[in-house]
C-alpha cells in the first residue's frame, strides 16, 4: 500500500469549469419541459449572484445551493451525473491532467480527489481519471429521494484539511509526504495541512501565497 | 604586417600571469550583473585567459572535412543508407556561455548532416536536444540555436527536447560491469545511427559524457552523479583526475558497444566579448583611454539598472567564438584530438598553488541562461566550476581561503528553478552535508510529481538538479578552510551556505590573511573568458 497520497482539488484544479456549472446543469436537467423552462431561465438569472455568492462564503453558497436538489432520487441524480460528467466535465478536463494524476501515480501517490461537490457527480470523473478514493460531500437521503441537506460536515475551507488528516489517519499514510493540489486560497487549508503543496492554476491571493511560502505553481494547459 | 615573432609573443604563456605592484591598474571585475574596480594588493598573482585562438577560416569546409575524414569509423556517407533511421542529438543551451552569434556551429553542423541524408535517401531523421535533467529549452531558443530553415521543417513533431521522465520514451542497455543502469532515449536507441552534435566549451564537455549524460535518466545519472563520485574527483576537467569522467566512459563504453554514434565536436575560442565589450577580454594594463571610458560606462549604466534590467541587457549579448576544430568519429579518438584542443586554448602554466584565491562570479552559468543565478548556482560557480578549472591540482592551497565577488542575493526564477526553493529554504537551513541531503532528500525531490511535471510541461528543472549543483561544489567544499563571499548584500544567503561574507574585497582579503596569516599568497583567476590553471 503507498505510504503517501495526492490530493486534488477538483474545480478549477483538474478541469475548467466550477461547482456552479454542475449546478446549472442539473438545474437544466430535472422534471418536465415546462419545468426546465423555468428552471433555466432561473438558473441564467441566478448565476452571476451564486458566482458572487460562491466567492464570497463557499460553505454559505454550497448549503444554499443543495437544497434545489431536493426530492430528485438517487438513481436519477447518478444518472444525470454520468451525462454531466460527458457533456461538462470532460470536455472541461485540461489536457495535462492525466499527466499530472500520472506522475503522482508514479511517484507511488494514491490519487484521492476532494472536492466540496457531491460525491456522485464526481465518481464518473474518478473513474475516468483513475482515482482511487474521492472525498466529496454527501447528500443525505429519506426514502430514496434527496432532502437538500448535505451531511455535515461540509467539505470545504478547513474541513478539507480535517477530512484528509483523518483520510490519512484511518488509511495509514504520512501527511507530511503527501501531495496537496488546489487553484484557490480558499483551500489554503488543504494545501497547508499536507507536507508537498502545489498551486495549480492559482488565483491572485494563492499566488503569492504559494510564492511566500515557496510552494511550486503549475500552470495546467 | 607584424612580424610572426611578436605575434607569437601574445601567445605567450607567462604573459597570462601578471604580478600586482606598486603601479598596477585596478581591475576590472565581474560581481554579478555589474562590475567591481578594485585595487588589488601588491604582489597579487592575476591570472589572465590565453587570448583568443585562431578560428578555423571555413566553417562548413571543416565540418565537412571532419566527417569525411573521422577518427576511427567511416565517413559520414559510408554510414547512410536510404530507409534507415537516424537521430541527431545536440548539445542543449548551457553550453557556450553566453550563447554564440547566430549561426551556432550546431546549425553550421546540422545543414551540413541533414543535406547529405537528404542526398543519400535517409528521410526518417529526428533532432533531439540532450538535455537530460536540464529545463526544457523554448520554442524561441530551440529556432536560434538551428536556424529558421531547420526549425521549420522539423519542429515541433521531429525536432524536440529529450525527456528523462517520459515512462515509455526511455530504453534500458545492458548494465555496466559495475552494475550501473544505463538508459537512453528511446528514440534514439532504435536508431540505426546516431549524430552526435556537440560543442565543447570547457574540457568536461563531450567524449561519453555526450550520450551517457545527455540523453539518458535520473536511474543512469544517479550513478555518477553522487557526492561519492564528486569527493573522489580531482578535477572535472580533467580526464585522468576525474571519477566522474571514468563512470562516464563505463557508461558510454556500454553505449557505443549497442548503438552506432557518430560523434561531431567542436571546440571554440576564448572571443566571448564583441566589439562594445571586447575590452573585458584584455589585461588592464592594455586598456586604451576608451577602453577605460566604455567600461566606466558600462559599470555606471550596470549600477543604474534594476537588476532584471541589466540582466536582459547582458543576455542579450551574444559572444562571437570562433570554431577552433571540428573532429568526428567514434567517441575516444574523437574526442582525444577535443582536448587536446581545448588544453591549448585554455591552460594557463602557473608556479605553485595560493592561500587565498579570489574569484569574480559573472551574471551566467550553464544553467541560468536567460535566467536569475541564484544562491545555488553562485555556490556551482565558485566552489563547482571556478575551483575545478585546473587539471587536478587546485589553485588555492588545501584549507586555504576562496573569496567569490558576487551581491549573493536572495532571487531565484519559479519556473526554471522551482525545486531549487525549496532545497535552498528548507533543506539547507537543516544541513549542509551533501551525504545526509541525498540519503535523506534526494529521492523525494526526484520524484516530486509536481516537479516532474514542471520539468516535462514547463521549462524546469528537474527537481533533483538543485542536489547536483550542490554535489558539484563537494570537492571544492571538502579542500577549502573558508569561503568569504565579498560584496554579498545580505547576511543569510552567505550564511545558509555556510560563507562568510564581507561588504567589500579589501575586508575580505584583510579576513583572509587573518585566517590564512599576513605572508599568505593570494591569486585571482580573472574568468570570463574561460582560464584553466596549469598548476606547477
Amino acid at each position: 500500500m503507498p505510504a503517501k497520497a495526492a490530493f486534488f482539488d477538483v474545480d478549477g484544479t483538474l478541469v475548467r469549469t466550477n461547482i456552479v456549472h454542475v449546478y446549472a446543469y442539473y438545474a437544466m436537467n430535472r422534471g418536465s419541459l415546462r419545468g426546465i423552462a423555468g428552471r433555466t431561465l432561473g438558473t441564467a438569472l441566478g448565476l452571476p449572484v451564486f458566482g458572487i455568492l460562491d466567492a464570497v462564503n463557499r460553505k454559505a453558497f454550497n448549503e444554499f445551493f443543495y437544497r434545489y436538489y431536493s426530492g430528485l432520487s438517487e438513481d436519477r441524480l447518478v444518472t444525470i451525473a454520468e451525462d454531466m460528467f460527458e457533456d461538462v466535465l470532460k470536455p472541461a478536463l485540461y489536457e495535462q491532467t492525466q499527466d499530472l494524476i500520472d506522475e503522482a501515480r508514479r511517484s507511488g501517490c494514491r490519487i484521492v480527489l476532494v472536492t466540496g461537490a457531491l460525491d456522485f457527480t464526481m465518481r464518473p470523473l474518478a473513474r475516468h481519471l483513475g482515482c482511487d478514493d474521492v472525498i466529496a460531500n454527501k447528500m443525505q437521503f429519506v426514502g430514496g429521494k434527496a432532502t437538500g441537506k448535505v451531511i455535515p460536515p461540509i467539505i470545504e475551507g478547513a474541513n478539507k484539511a480535517n477530512a484528509i488528516r483523518a483520510y490519512c489517519e484511518r488509511e495509514g499514510l504520512a501527511l507530511n509526504q503527501c501531495h496537496g493540489y488546489s487553484d484557490s486560497a480558499s483551500d489554503y487549508a488543504m494545501l497547508a495541512v499536507v507536507g508537498r503543496p502545489t498551486a495549480v492554476n492559482p488565483d491572485l491571493r494563492l499566488r503569492s501565497l504559494a510564492r511566500a511560502y515557496n510552494w511550486p505553481i503549475l500552470d495546467l494547459k | 604586417m607584424r612580424p610572426l615573432k611578436t605575434l607569437q609573443k601574445l601567445y605567450d604563456e607567462e604573459s597570462q600571469v601578471v604580478i600586482t605592484e606598486k603601479g598596477s591598474p585596478p581591475r576590472a571585475l565581474f560581481y554579478g550583473e555589474g562590475f567591481l574596480q578594485e585595487d588589488l594588493p601588491v604582489g597579487t598573482r592575476v591570472i589572465f585567459p590565453r587570448p583568443p585562438l585562431e578560428g578555423v577560416p571555413n566553417v562548413k569546409a571543416a565540418i565537412r572535412w571532419a566527417i569525411n575524414h573521422p577518427e576511427g569509423m567511416d565517413p559520414l556517407h559510408a554510414l547512410l543508407k536510404p530507409g534507415m533511421r537516424l537521430t541527431c542529438v545536440i548539445d542543449d543551451i548551457s553550453v557556450p556561455l553566453p550563447p554564440m552569434v547566430t549561426p551556432d556551429v550546431r546549425q553550421s553542423i546540422l545543414e551540413v548532416v541533414l543535406e547529405l541524408c537528404a542526398d543519400s535517401g535517409v528521410d526518417d531523421v529526428h533532432l533531439v536536444i540532450a538535455n537530460a535533467l536540464h529545463r526544457r529549452m523554448t520554442e524561441g531558443e530551440m529556432k536560434r540555436m538551428v536556424g529558421e530553415k531547420i526549425f521549420d521543417a522539423y519542429y515541433p513533431d521531429r525536432y524536440y527536447n529529450h525527456d528523462a521522465e517520459d515512462p515509455d520514451g526511455i530504453t534500458e542497455l545492458e548494465r555496466t560491469s559495475h552494475n550501473e543502469v544505463v538508459a537512453v532515449n528511446r528514440r534514439v536507441a532504435e536508431s540505426d545511427l546516431i549524430v552526435y552534435v556537440n560543442i565543447n566549451f570547457v574540457p568536461m564537455n563531450g567524449g561519453h559524457k555526450s550520450m551517457g549524460t545527455g540523453v539518458t535518466n535520473y536511474a543512469s545519472l544517479r550513478h555518477h552523479h553522487n557526492p561519492k563520485t564528486i569527493r573522489e574527483s580531482d578535477s572535472y576537467m580533467e580526464p585522468k583526475a576525474s571519477a566522474l569522467y571514468t563512470k562516464n566512459s563505463r557508461i558510454g563504453t556500454v553505449i557505443d558497444k549497442s548503438l552506432k554514434v557518430f560523434h561531431i565536436e567542436t571546440t571554440l575560442n576564448n572571443r566571448m566579448f564583441g566589439a562594445p565589450t571586447d575590452f573585458l577580454a584584455k589585461k588592464e594594463e592594455d586598456y586604451t583611454e576608451a577602453d577605460r571610458l566604455k567600461f566606466q560606462a558600462l559599470r555606471f549604466t550596470l549600477s543604474k539598472l534594476p537588476r532584471a534590467a541589466a540582466r536582459k541587457v547582458l543576455n542579450a549579448i551574444p559572444a562571437p567564438y570562433d570554431v577552433t576544430g571540428v573532429f568526428a568519429g567514434a567517441t575516444e579518438p574523437t574526442h582525444a584530438k577535443t582536448l587536446e584542443q581545448s588544453w591549448k586554448q585554455y591552460v594557463v602554466p602557473v608556479e605553485g598553488q595560493s592561500d587565498i584565491v579570489i574569484f569574480p562570479i559573472p551574471f551566467v552559468s550553464p544553467y541560468s541562461v536567460n535566467s536569475i543565478l541564484n544562491p545555488l548556482l553562485v555556490q556551482v560557480m565558485g566552489l563547482g566550476y571556478f575551483y575545478n578549472l585546473n587539471r587536478g591540482v587546485p589553485l588555492v592551497k588545501k584549507g586555504g581561503v576562496l573569496i567569490l565577488l558576487h551581491p549573493a542575493y536572495d532571487e531565484f526564477d519559479p519556473v526554471q528553478h522551482p525545486s531549487y526553493i525549496e532545497f535552498f529554504h528548507r533543506l539547507l537551513p537543516e544541513t549542509r552535508d551533501s551525504m545526509k541531503l541525498e540519503h535523506k532528500y534526494e529521492k523525494e525531490f526526484a520524484e516530486n510529481p509536481s516537479y516532474v511535471h514542471l520539468y516535462r510541461k514547463g521549462n524546469a528543472y528537474h527537481g533533483v538538479h538543485p542536489f547536483y549543483m550542490w554535489y558539484w561544489g563537494e570537492n571544492g567544499r571538502q579542500h577549502v578552510g573558508k569561503v568569504i563571499v565579498a560584496g554579498a548584500e545580505n547576511n543569510h544567503v552567505p550564511a545558509l551556505l555556510g560563507w562568510d561574507r564581507t561588504d567589500t574585497l579589501s575586508e575580505a582579503i584583510e579576513e583572509a590573511r587573518g585566517f590564512m596569516g599576513r605572508s599568505a599568497s593570494i591569486s585571482l583567476l580573472r574568468i570570463a573568458p574561460t582560464v584553466m590553471v596549469d598548476v606547477k
